[in-house]
């Protein structure tokens, strides 16, 4: 009896702790987010997490996309050319991409490289002092470290995923022409046939809100993170899991949303 | 009678069910240098914390000014902090900016200067704690920690405050460049007039910047009185304490 007791304990206290995390989750997220719209501002900060965050995350993105692309082309002709639907593949090529595969596979790189980073730093800086050393130096923290990366993270990916998309097709096109034998001007018609925005538009609205979810982990993490080099540690792998994992589910809730019939 | 800078009563903070302060009361008059002395683990930062606004008492005042910032309005209770000047133990310089705009930042901040006009002014902030110009445009990493402690003193005074902290300001420091450190620290304070908190277990230094000192231990102040007077007090932790004694009033947890 005891021990069942203890079982239901220990999954409550569980539940207690994810929910505690959770809302200060959101209190981090909406502290941050007013810190946006109020003076002073940190054009500066922005740009620099902007280089940060979208710039340099172009390489791994870039690769990813266009590898993604490729192997879609090529696993989607071993299947559709057993009922000889091959047509069909430079459209699964450019849906799955603009719609999920851009802005989820963009998002999990970007969480691993920027949100790492981001938890890093902001980790590094709590444990030395640094961001008490802010507020002793009039100037609010969260202000100054949270809400222009915040910003920053909400414009870099949607760019982010634009430069996925194209590559993620032409990674299609590539192996589609060079590898399957299909007509270039015949694919690409069929690639824009049957794309309406609201394909590349979803994807982007998906992006911006990745790009607000990597940035706001990354910088709650490194936020709250304790007691040293290995406090650091743990923040920024708690960083990258749990902003891999609500992109995820968030990816789902966006689509149910975005085109629910 | 004036009013005290800093006035602190009845100051309670616990982490969890350990209570690290305990009904503290502190008053600083204005100009006056503070030292409070106290072991590791006592308290001694979480107190200059809680004025700071870093940490949130459980129960008690502080007033500054005759102003207290718990119960004040938001706005008005960062003016009141805003007069604080921080020297923290490490130095907690920002790493990914040089000197200059370290020395700077509080300066540009509060947009009393432009950033054309800031590094001229860093460079004479850094003159005042004997750093040439040279050094104005290194990182912080590159400085050794004597170097490193300056150009914290440099950013926490630049911007003139009215009341400064220090913690613990010699340690990790050689026994010589803690007595300089101190000699500019005394040096700052008396040309800014400014009031002082420091808090340090260092005796030697503790006697060279402070005025006044209080004891802290077991979350309360145990003694208060001249600095000059530390090391002939007849209150026995005091006693214990200046002098290393390890047989005393003050029993250390050697486990927790």
């Amino acid at each position: 009896m005891n021990t069942l007791l203890n079982g239901v304990g220990a999954v409550g206290a569980m539940v207690l702790d994810g929910l505690a995390w959770l809302g200060a989750l959101a209190i981090f997220a909406g502290r941050g987010v007013f810190c946006l719209f109020r003076p002073p501002y940190y054009p500066r900060l922005v740009g620099r997490s902007l280089l940060e965050i979208g710039f340099f995350s172009l390489p791994v993105v870039a690769l990813t996309a266009l590898f993604t692309g490729m192997v879609l082309a090529l696993q989607s002709y071993t299947g559709f050319s057993r009922f000889n639907a091959e047509s069909a593949i430079a459209s699964v090529v450019v849906l799955s991409v603009t719609r999920e595969l851009g802005p989820v596979l963009a998002g999990l790189m970007v969480s691993g490289r920027a949100g790492a980073a981001m938890a890093a730093e902001l980790g590094t800086m709590r444990v030395t002092d640094q961001i008490d050393a802010l507020s002793t130096l009039s100037t609010d923290p969260m202000q100054y470290l949270v809400a222009p990366r915040l910003l920053a993270g909400v414009i870099a990916m949607p760019l982010l995923v634009v430069v996925a998309d194209i590559l993620g097709v032409l990674g299609g096109f590539i192996v589609a022409t060079l590898r399957l034998g299909f007509n270039p001007s015949t694919y690409l018609v069929n690639t824009f046939a049957n794309l309406r925005v609201e394909d590349v538009a979803s994807g982007l609205i998906k992006a911006c809100v990745f790009g607000f979810v990597i940035a706001l982990l990354g910088c709650f993490n490194g936020y709250r993170s304790r007691g040293g080099a290995q406090g650091v540690g743990a923040a920024t792998t708690s960083a990258v899991v749990s902003a891999s994992i609500l992109i995820l589910a968030l990816d789902y809730v966006l689509t149910q949303v975005l085109f629910a019939k | 009678m004036t009013t005290p800078k800093i006035r602190i009563r009845g100051l309670k903070k616990s982490f969890g069910d350990k209570t690290v302060l305990d009904g503290v009361d502190l008053d600083v008059m204005p100009g006056t240098a503070m030292v409070v002395i106290g072991g590791s683990g006592t308290g001694k930062s979480v107190l200059i914390k809680s004025i700071l606004g870093l940490v949130t008492p459980d129960a008690g005042s502080i007033e500054i000014d005759g102003e207290n910032v718990l119960t004040a309005r938001r706005a008005r209770a960062r003016q009141l902090r805003g007069q604080i000047g921080m020297l923290f133990q490490n130095g907690a310089l920002f790493d990914s900016m040089t000197v200059w705009e370290n020395v700077a930042f509080a300066l540009l901040a509060e947009r009393k200067i432009r950033r054309s006009q800031a590094r001229d002014k860093a460079v004479s902030v850094l003159a005042t704690v004997g750093l040439a110009e040279n050094v104005a445009d290194l990182s912080p990493a590159e400085l050794s920690g004597g170097m490193q402690k300056r150009v914290a003193l440099a950013r926490a005074i630049a911007a003139e405050p009215a009341i400064m902290f220090f913690d613990e300001p010699t340690t990790g420091l050689d026994p010589i460049m803690g007595a300089v450190i101190d000699e500019l620290i005394v040096d700052c304070v008396k040309r800014l007039g400014s009031t002082s908190i420091a808090i340090t277990h260092d005796m030697a230094s503790a006697q060279r910047i402070g005025d006044e000192a209080a004891m802290l231990f077991d979350g309360k102040i145990v003694w208060s009185g001249p600095a000059r007077g530390l090391l002939a007090s007849d209150n026995p932790y005091v006693d214990q304490f200046t002098h290393g004694r390890s047989a005393g009033p003050i029993k250390m947890a050697l486990r927790r």
